[in-house]
């Protein structure tokens, strides 16, 4: 498969987010000031009016940071999460250029900055129940024509991730990456500090969450931030990755591992038997990592550095600075435009 | 009671508040983050802290009453004390950004209440960032009349984004009205006026109310005269510039 860039549009702030339509004829992507903008692909097959064709204004989330952008499996809503604890359903209108004004549902509830949303969807429910997870460490299910919460998952410590893990009080590790395993009601979760990933059953009928299993990757220090489950194969990919890396030789590290066992026969999350591929197992073995990754292998102090990057930037750029009473008393008084007038 | 007493900000004589001992910065900026308590959803929101006369317990659940007015950047809250004696049965809140207004405010409805038995019970104020924060307190189609009186004119192009009425925010604001619910704007800047009604009227979801409706409505008297922007202006002769409209069911 050989993949060809057909068209550019370029965004005067950086990009947070973006998402697809599922009839594939607009491309939709947040900036960090909470603006979502829509592009119309149905002209770029004919070559023209192309350059010109410009990403128009849909919707807006007041001045926050946009995680993550998802439209409903039936294609009747676009749900938006944001940093301020909020996501937004949005019905996405006939005329997306002319703005979309009709807002759904918001689902309240986290405590936290949302960072992921996906949808989990079967042949009985075909319209799909909403997840999400959130800097809080949790993963909720929502019915998003209401906003209703419908289950909460305290992931990290159902899990039993608590003792092993925390250090200091800080540790209220983010959920990174949600993914669902087509055609089946698993969601794969990645959380901050867990070397492998959760696996959570959802219960349509029930509208519940639980933990199904936890599969940890053992040999390297890897906390995947980001996973896509294959449709055929039944793989899930994991990426490990970050760019801007300091004080190495590379700047960036991109990890992959693939797991298996996510075919349709075994959906009974009991006997379910993942298997964390080794790296000659995976499809394209050594070729197609090295082309991925860069290397076929990572330092370990790399991956700790990384870990420890992802972390960071992601609690600078999403968590809420808490300043305390005496330290924002102290910022007024020292304010500069009182001081220029005495 | 006591307390009140003995609070030197409150006048001896009138037991309201004086506003010199609430003197906050004119302006505030929307876009920092804020540090103040914020309910996690509308069910999140404790009825029986800001109107104890009509929810004596923090137990809410057998009634449905609900706010239904919302003063957004309330002021000194002229607005909402007129409102009060008009619409005795309606609860009505004020929102504003500022710190000391918004205590200002508070001190000034207890007092009413004291003074005024058994009325001014259905107004409260909180202290919030509205243009962040409005499904937080409100359902969907929770209310029936907004208010953006005399609002921050922001005349920099740089700062267009964070005036309080925007096609953006308009969205936010026609989730929150009922169909049928009216949005009240007035401003003594002529460029802040236009561009609210051009706003509101390229949004599908709001049309202008008629100049008979307009003069049926005994609400929209008070835009100019209840607050203390409106005495203000009118005290310097100003002109004021008003655009109200009508939440409808967008065209399919």
């Amino acid at each position: 498969m050989k993949f060809s860039n057909f068209s550019n549009r370029s965004s005067e702030k950086r990009v947070t987010a973006v998402a697809l339509s599922n009839d594939g004829l607009h491309v939709c992507f947040a900036d960090k000031f909470g603006v979502v903008w829509v592009v119309d692909l149905d002209s770029v097959d004919s070559n023209q009016a192309l350059v010109n064709k410009k990403a128009a204004q849909m919707l807006a989330h007041y001045c926050s940071i946009i995680t993550s952008l998802e439209f409903s499996p039936d294609g009747r809503f676009i749900v938006s999460a944001d940093r301020d604890f909020k996501i937004r359903v949005t019905v996405f209108p006939k005329k997306p250029l002319d703005g979309a004004h009709e807002i759904q549902s918001f689902c309240l509830g986290h405590t936290e900055f949302v960072s992921c949303l996906a949808f989990v969807s079967t042949s009985e429910y075909p319209q799909g129940f909403l997840v999400s997870g959130s800097g809080d460490s949790t993963v909720r299910l929502w019915n998003i024509s209401s906003g209703s919460l419908l289950d909460t998952c305290e992931v990290e410590m159902k899990a039993g991730l608590l003792e092993s893990n925390r250090r200091g009080e800080d540790c209220n590790s983010a959920i990174t990456d949600l993914c669902t395993i087509p055609d089946c009601t698993m969601i794969a979760v990645a959380i901050q500090s867990l070397q492998g990933i959760v696996l959570l059953s959802c219960d349509l009928s029930a509208r519940t969450l639980s933990i199904a299993k936890v599969v940890s990757i053992m040999g390297e220090t890897f906390i995947p931030t980001s996973s896509r489950a294959s449709f055929s194969a039944g793989l899930l990919w994991m990426v490990s990755g970050v760019s801007n890396l300091r004080g190495f030789d590379h700047h960036s590290l991109a990890r992959v591992r693939v797991i298996s066992g996510f075919n349709k026969s075994n959906l009974d999350p009991q006997e379910f038997e993942p298997i964390v591929l080794e790296d000659n197992e995976i499809p394209g073995g050594y070729k197609l990592l090295e082309k991925l990754q860069g290397s076929v292998v990572v330092e370990e102090k790399v991956f700790l550095a990384a870990a420890e990057a992802v972390k960071t930037a992601m609690s600078n750029l999403l968590v809420k600075k808490q300043y305390s009473v005496e330290k924002r008393e102290f910022r007024k008084r020292t304010r500069n435009d009182r001081k220029t007038k005495q | 009671m006591l307390e009140t007493k003995a609070n030197p900000n409150i006048s001896k004589s009138t037991g309201l508040p004086r506003k010199r001992f609430y003197r906050a910065r004119a302006h505030s900026n929307p876009l920092s983050d804020s540090h103040f308590p914020v309910p996690i959803s509308p069910s999140h929101v404790d009825y029986s802290l800001h109107y104890p006369h009509f929810f004596p317990s923090s137990d809410q659940s057998d009634s449905s009453k609900k706010i239904q007015f919302a003063d957004i950047g309330c002021g000194f809250g002229g607005l909402l004390i007129s409102l009060s004696t008009l619409f005795p049965e309606t609860l009505m809140i004020g929102m504003e950004l500022r710190d000391k207004v918004t205590e200002y405010v508070k001190e000034r409805i207890l007092a009413l209440r004291v003074a005024n038995p058994g009325q001014n019970q259905n107004i409260s104020v909180t202290r919030t960032n509205s243009m962040k924060y409005i499904p937080n307190y409100f359902e969907k189609g929770q209310l029936s009349k907004m208010f953006f009186l005399f609002p921050d004119p922001h005349f920099k192009e740089k700062n267009h984004r964070r005036r309080v009425i925007s096609t953006h925010l308009l969205d936010e604001y026609a989730y929150a009205l009922g169909v049928g619910g009216i949005i009240y704007t007035i401003t003594d800047v002529e460029e802040l006026g236009e561009w609210m009604k051009a706003c509101l009227e390229s949004h599908p979801m709001f049309e202008a109310l008629t100049e008979k409706e307009l003069e049926a409505d005994p609400v929209v008297e008070l835009l100019s005269s209840a607050t203390e922007e409106g005495q203000k202006v009118a005290r310097n002769g100003g002109q004021t510039f008003r655009a109200v409209y009508r939440r409808v069911t967008p065209p399919l």
